[in-house]
């Protein structure tokens, strides 16, 4: 049950996401960067890590991708003009692809290497949120911190970006 | 008859659930539309519907004038009317999210519902367990996933209308429902600082807020939430009105400067789904609202649902049945949801709309740093007392 689970949704949340690249409507687009978001979270509840589901709902499903609505329509965007293909997107793409490769292989030799992972993980760390705040204040307390500086300083350039500053006058 | 039940497998058991909690809430919200005519007629001082009759019962001598005036019919000829009526779809529109976006305002509005617990009752091992499709120890978190994804369908049919008032309309409700999402989230964070004891697994389960408002007679741990942390309260009342989009919030809308906001293009079915919507969001928000901050199924605070029951087992022998208690529990509960449906009209028919300006100030400028505030202040009060 679960395994066709795992099938049925792992292949709705990669329709999606071809969806997001192939469509020519931006809102269209949008809308499949959501549903592929969902997918993703019911991929979450499979592994039990129930609190990644929601927030991935919540965050970006319910806010981020409701922005990006928000942008397409209030500049009402159309589909742009095909670039004309270049030798750096072979390049760039050629990259990519063996990076992915490089990432499945190490994935592959991970699982079946070492001790089967089930095993190694007693109680799995997503279902305690406890085990999730210890974690986020012991182990990743310098990653988030960072991340959080990462954020306040993109803000801070989008405003400064964004706001046209002409004298003194205006900063204040 | 309910071993029969349970022995059913389990997707068909849920199944049964979750489609007995849609048909106890469409009515419910269908029901709500109905009570906002008779309150709002009240509140403006004017008689209210008082005409509508079936032509069959208006025979009857003494019983029928006193039916027409309750006009209680009205509610199956305002359903009739969005049937039977013409179901326009105008020429200009983007046909598949115009016809999407009403389905998707009932999709978070019914789905929420399977997280919320609405009664309690006791095992025969003797353990309170939860009237609850989903007893998810994410709980409120989850309602607030699900309930996000309602922006959708206000941004699509304003957009798919393709006109401008609608279109207006979406735009304001999409910044609306962000901003205000963030003071609801802080305003809730003390309850489950105060609920999760040191030591605990953690749960922001709604069923533990609701077992942390059990305790019996009047002393600090039994205080329903929403008299040890009224501000809190507060925020998340103020935000869930901004959520809901009711009055004086409802900024999709505003017919008086944009006409109808973004559900002008709609008609007969397809609008009143999302009145139905709006109605099934204002249930679900009061009864979380019920949960966290009054008590849930508990008749008063330091008087809790057990504690009744077992009290009336000197009179009743089965008062501590599952049936009674479980039928008592929702009860209570939801004619604690009824009365903040009442304060949604109540606030609606009271208060003026608030400006387009006013709403973004009041979320950012003043909720916002209040939430923050607030949340920093029991942050170190509970941290105090230390329990």
């Amino acid at each position: 049950m679960s395994d066709f689970l795992f099938y049925l949704i792992a292949v709705f949340t990669a329709g999606c996401a071809v969806g997001v690249v192939a469509n020519k409507n931006a809102v269209n687009a949008a809308m499949c960067l959501m549903l592929c978001l969902m997918g993703i979270a019911s991929l979450f509840v499979l592994l039990d890590a129930y609190l990644l589901a929601a927030l991935l709902v919540l965050v970006y499903a319910g806010a981020v991708v409701a922005l990006f609505l928000f942008i397409v329509m209030l500049l009402d965007m159309q589909g742009g003009v095909k670039r004309p293909f270049r030798k750096m997107t072979a390049l760039a793409s050629t990259v990519a692809l063996a990076l992915m490769l490089v990432g499945v292989c190490m994935l592959r030799n991970r699982v079946s290497g070492g001790a089967a992972p089930t095993a190694a993980l007693a109680a799995p760390v997503g279902t305690v949120l406890k085990n999730y705040a210890e974690l986020l204040f012991t182990t990743y307390l310098l990653p988030v911190q960072i991340m959080g500086f990462l954020l306040l300083i993109a803000m801070l350039g989008v405003i400064v970006l964004s706001k046209k500053f002409e004298g003194m006058e205006d900063i204040k | 008859m309910l071993d029969f039940f349970f022995h059913w497998p389990l997707w068909a058991q849920s199944a049964v659930k979750g489609l007995a909690v849609i048909a106890v809430l469409f009515p419910f919200a269908a029901a709500c539309s109905m009570a906002e005519r008779k309150i709002c007629a009240w509140i403006q001082g004017r008689p209210g519907p008082n005409r509508t009759i079936v032509p069959w019962l208006a025979w009857i001598p003494v019983i029928a004038p006193f039916l027409q005036r309750l006009g209680l019919f009205q509610l199956a000829a305002d359903g009739g009317k969005f049937v039977f009526k013409e179901d326009p779809i105008p020429g200009h529109v983007n046909k598949l999210y115009f016809v999407l976006a009403p389905i998707l305002a009932m999709i978070p509005a019914l789905t929420t519902v399977t997280i919320v617990p609405f009664g309690a009752y006791f095992n025969q091992a003797g353990q309170l367990v939860p009237l609850v499709l989903a007893n998810v120890d994410i709980g409120l978190l989850a309602v607030f996933a699900i309930s996000s994804l309602g922006v959708y369908s206000v941004i699509l049919a304003g957009w798919a209308s393709n006109s401008k008032y609608p279109f207006l309309g979406s735009i304001r409700a999409s910044a609306q429902l962000i901003s205000y999402e963030l003071s609801m989230t802080l305003s809730v964070l003390p309850v489950f600082l105060w609920i999760n004891k040191p030591g605990g697994a953690g749960t922001l389960s709604l069923f533990a807020a609701v077992e942390a408002q059990s305790g019996q007679g009047l002393h600090f741990d039994s205080l329903w939430l929403g008299i040890w942390m009224p501000v809190s309260a507060f925020i998340f009342l103020v935000a869930l009105f901004a959520e809901t989009n009711r009055q004086p919030f409802d900024m999709a809308e505003s017919e008086a400067d944009l006409v109808g906001g973004f559900h002008t293009e709609y008609g007969a079915f397809k609008w009143s789904l999302f009145f139905v919507a709006e109605y099934a969001h204002m249930i679900v928000g009061s009864g979380v609202f019920t949960l966290m901050f009054l008590g849930g199924w508990n008749p008063l605070p330091g008087l809790p649902l057990a504690a009744v029951v077992h009290g009336l087992e000197h009179w009743i022998s089965w008062a501590s049945h599952p049936a009674f208690m479980g039928v008592l529990g929702v009860l209570i509960f939801l004619g604690k949801v009824a009365f903040f449906i009442f304060f949604f009209m109540w606030v609606r028919w009271t208060l003026p709309r608030f400006r387009y300006d006013q709403i973004m100030k009041l979320g950012w400028q003043k909720l916002l740093p209040l939430a923050i505030g607030n949340l920093i202040f029991y942050a170190l009060l509970i941290a105090l007392i230390d329990r």
